[in-house]
This record gives structure tokens, C-alpha cells and sequence, in this order.
């Protein structure tokens, strides 16, 4: 059997008095699309953002490749250099996509591959246009945000992120703050992506998206990880009750 | 009855009196600047003790009157064997004085930056460096800038009251000039649109600044 491309075990995090991640178990298998679901408040996006250390976790491991994150040893946090080196290879995507609103698409794609590739202007520009070319923004790359929807916003931010070549990409919720009809656009491009073999965790409320893109779905609820397998069988036949549950309430949410 | 020449020929002096107006002004926002920064930085870091003497030095600096600074400031250095010259005194108090409120803008600006501005950036791994240089402090600065513009209009205001310490700013020299010419009215009236359009050329300046700078 392959390595897991993100090892998680056993990964608590509190904050304040509440505990948000309770011995969380989970393996991100390589090339592969991971799907985190649950109710609001479940921990799916505390535990994607424990993955590249946005959010320090208290005790267990995470491993990217291998290789602990975040921490020299257990209980003892790793220096920013080391930290910097292990997050320069996993790109992330936020809900409210995080664009820089003073630089250009293109700036914004650019900045990350001159200062932490080290990449030369000219060669940063070049990149950044393949880039947006590959979201399918050929046409804006000038733009700033401002002058974006926010479909296209957050195809400016996956390319921010896949410009620079990382070998996992994390998804925190990135259809939630648009508007229906600009959902489609990016899940096409998240599917393009997945279809080229990255390694993808998503966190998402888009149950389509995880039925058909996604090669494993894990179920998190009030902290805890629930249950993780095949699509089909958490999202068809649910064996938990707390499972059956959410699903039974996205489909009365969804239906007319 | 009003006198158009008396008015007319009361503006050349304080023109000529204007430019300690603007010196003291100019340079108490400059310095005022340097030391907020510094302040806004001790402010936001994660040393304690730095944290508390930034928070004493704005409420301090806040809650004392301009004119009681600069006169305990101007009056206090002798005593410490300092003797320097009066617009020295001045700047340093206009300035010091500025700094607490340039402190705030600065630091509202940045709390009010949303998180994930700085969480791209970190994750994308940029150094704390690039993550300030390169995200936080341009936008930061492109959203304070009607706040420093009001503060360095509030400054060419607050100037007149170095004029306890006897410098010949506009507000002491129209005074003067109008003990010996007995028509304050006009006087005053040629000292208020002298600082009127000084500081309609001032806002001028924050519109230009900002068309330059939003986006």
C-alpha cells in the first residue's frame, strides 16, 4: 500500500475551554480527493487548517510526507524557517478567498513565486499568466479583485496556490460565500485539478461535488471523526445515525 | 467699518509667518509618525511589557492638553541643564503629542485588515517580513489616509498654540499686528483664510494621495 500524503493521528486541538478536535484519526491517501463534511462547528475546517498549522493543534501528529508538522518533536514547536519550507509545498483556498485586493490578479498570483520561490519578476509574471490562463482567466489577468465576481476571485486564488507547485492542496469551504450560480465555475476547475492526479483535501457543503469528484468522504461531528470511506458509502448507505441524520437534513434543506 | 486695505496688507506678514505654521506642523506629523509607528509596533507585539508602555504612553499623551504639554515640556528642560531653542521644544512636543493619536490610526487600520489577509500570505509560506511589507502595511497605510490627513489638518490648527512658547506663528502674529494697527477684525479675518487655505490645500492633497492609492 502507498504512503499517506497527510498522516493524522490521534490530533486534539482546544480553544479556550472548548474542544474542537477530539483524537482525530484520518489518512489523506496521495493523488487522491478527500472530501471533510459535517454539521457547522463540527471541526472540518479547525482540522484542514491544523494541516499546514494555521491552527496549532495541541497534541497527537500530523504528517506531510512523512515529516511531523509543526512541531520539532512532540510539545516542542518547529522554527519558522522549517515551518515556512513545509508550508511552501501545500496550497490553500479559503472561503472568503483572500485576495489581496491591492495587487492585480496576476500580482497576486505573482507575489508568493518571487518571495518565497525566489523567482525573478519576469519569470514570476510568465508563470502567473499560465497560470490564470489554466483557471481560465487569461483575459483578467490586470484586474484587481474589485473588479472580479466572486467566481472569479477564487479561480485567482487556486491559482495562486497551484502556481506554486505544491503537492497537496487544502479547500476550506471554497463555494460557500458565492453566489449559486457561480459555484459551477470553480468546482470545474477543482475537478480539472483532481482529474490531473492533486493530492486534494476539500471542506465542503457541496454534497454533488463530493459524490462524484471525490475518492473518499469523512464525516466529522462535534469534533470527532466519524466515520471515512468511499463516497457511495457514506453518502448512499450510512451505517452511523449521525450520518443519516445531516444527510437527511441537507436533502429537506435542498428540496422544493 | 471693514477695511479692504487694512485686511489686504495684514496678509503679508503672516504669509511670511506661516512657514513656522507649516514647520511646526510638517515636522511634528513627520516625527509624529516615526515615534506612532514605533509605538503601534510595541502595541501589537507580543512582549507584555512593551504592550503596556505603548497603552500608558497614548492614554498619557491623549489625556493631557497640547498646550500643558508644551508648556511642561518647554518649562521642564532648563531644569535638566537643555537649553534649546523654542521651535526645537515645539516640534518635539507637537510631534510627541501626535504620536498617540498616529499610534491608533495606525493600529485601528491594522486590526481592522481582515484575518485571512495575513493567512494567505503565511500560508503560502512569506516571511512575518513579507507578510507586513507586502500585505498588511499597504493596505494598512491606503486605508489611513484620511485619518493622517485629519490629523495633520488638526495639527496646523493645534500650532497656534505654541505661540505660548513665543514663536511668531500665524496666530502670535496676527495678535501682534493687531495691538499695533487697532482693526483686529480684519487681522484675524486674514489670519483665518491664511489657515484656510493652507488646509484646503492640504485636504487637496489627501484626495490626490487617495485616487492614487485606492483602487
Amino acid at each position: 500500500m502507498q504512503a499517506s500524503a497527510v498522516e493524522i493521528q490521534k490530533v486534539n486541538k482546544h480553544f479556550g475551554p472548548f474542544h474542537a478536535l477530539k483524537d482525530v484519526d484520518l489518512s489523506i491517501p496521495p493523488g487522491r480527493v478527500t472530501c471533510l463534511i459535517g454539521p457547522s462547528g463540527s471541526g472540518k475546517s479547525t482540522l484542514l487548517r491544523c494541516i499546514n498549522f494555521l491552527e496549532p493543534y495541541d497534541s497527537g501528529e500530523i504528517r506531510i510526507d512523512g515529516r511531523l508538522m509543526g512541531y520539532d518533536a512532540p510539545g516542542r514547536k518547529m522554527g519558522g524557517r522549517a515551518l515556512r519550507e513545509m508550508r511552501r509545498s501545500i496550497g490553500m483556498v479559503f472561503q472568503q478567498f483572500n485576495l489581496w485586493p491591492h495587487m492585480t490578479a496576476r500580482e497576486n498570483v505573482a507575489e508568493g513565486l518571487i518571495r518565497v520561490r525566489g523567482m525573478s519578476r519576469a519569470d514570476a509574471a510568465t508563470r502567473a499568466a499560465a497560470a490564470l490562463a489554466k483557471v481560465g482567466l487569461a483575459d483578467k489577468m490586470d484586474n484587481h479583485p474589485s473588479r472580479l465576481s466572486g467566481g472569479q476571485q477564487q479561480r485567482v486564488a487556486i491559482a495562486r496556490a497551484i502556481a506554486m507547485e505544491p503537492r497537496l492542496m487544502l479547500f476550506d469551504e471554497p463555494t460557500s460565500a458565492l453566489d449559486p450560480e457561480l459555484v459551477g465555475e470553480v468546482l470545474s476547475v477543482m475537478k480539472t485539478l483532481a482529474s490531473e492526479g492533486m493530492t486534494m483535501v476539500v471542506v465542503t457543503h457541496e454534497m454533488g461535488f463530493a459524490a462524484h469528484v471525490a475518492d473518499r468522504v469523512a464525516f466529522m461531528e462535534r469534533g470527532e471523526l466519524v466515520a471515512a470511506d468511499t463516497p457511495a458509502a457514506i453518502l448512499h448507505q450510512p451505517q452511523d445515525p449521525r450520518i443519516q441524520s445531516f444527510l437527511r437534513t441537507y436533502h429537506e434543506r435542498n428540496s422544493f | 467699518m471693514f477695511s479692504i486695505p487694512v485686511f489686504l496688507e495684514s496678509l503679508v506678514p503672516l504669509f511670511w509667518a506661516a512657514r513656522y505654521t507649516l514647520l511646526i506642523s510638517v515636522g511634528g506629523i513627520a516625527l509624529g509618525l516615526v515615534i506612532g509607528t514605533l509605538i503601534c509596533a510595541a502595541r501589537l507585539s507580543s512582549s507584555r511589557a512593551l504592550r503596556n508602555f505603548g497603552a500608558v504612553w497614548v492614554s498619557f499623551l491623549r489625556g493631557v492638553p497640547l498646550l500643558v504639554q508644551l508648556l511642561v515640556f518647554y518649562y521642564s528642560l532648563p531644569l535638566i541643564g537643555l537649553d534649546v531653542p523654542a521651535m526645537f521644544a515645539a516640534v518635539v512636543t507637537v510631534g510627541i503629542c501626535a504620536s498617540a493619536y498616529i499610534s491608533e490610526i495606525w493600529r485601528g487600520a491594522i486590526n481592522a485588515l481582515p484575518r485571512g489577509q495575513a493567512e494567505a500570505a503565511i500560508a503560502i509560506g512569506m516571511t512575518p517580513r513579507d507578510v507586513w511589507g507586502r500585505v498588511i502595511l499597504p493596505q494598512a497605510v491606503t486605508m489611513s489616509l484620511p485619518a493622517l490627513i485629519n490629523e495633520l489638518i488638526l495639527l496646523v490648527k493645534a500650532s497656534s498654540l505654541v505661540s505660548v512658547v513665543g514663536i511668531l506663528e500665524i496666530t502670535r502674529a496676527s495678535q501682534a499686528q493687531a495691538a499695533t494697527t487697532f482693526r483686529p477684525l480684519e487681522v484675524y479675518l486674514a489670519a483665518a483664510c491664511i489657515y484656510l487655505l493652507i488646509n484646503l490645500c492640504l485636504a487637496a492633497l489627501g484626495r490626490w494621495l487617495e485616487h492614487r492609492t485606492t483602487v
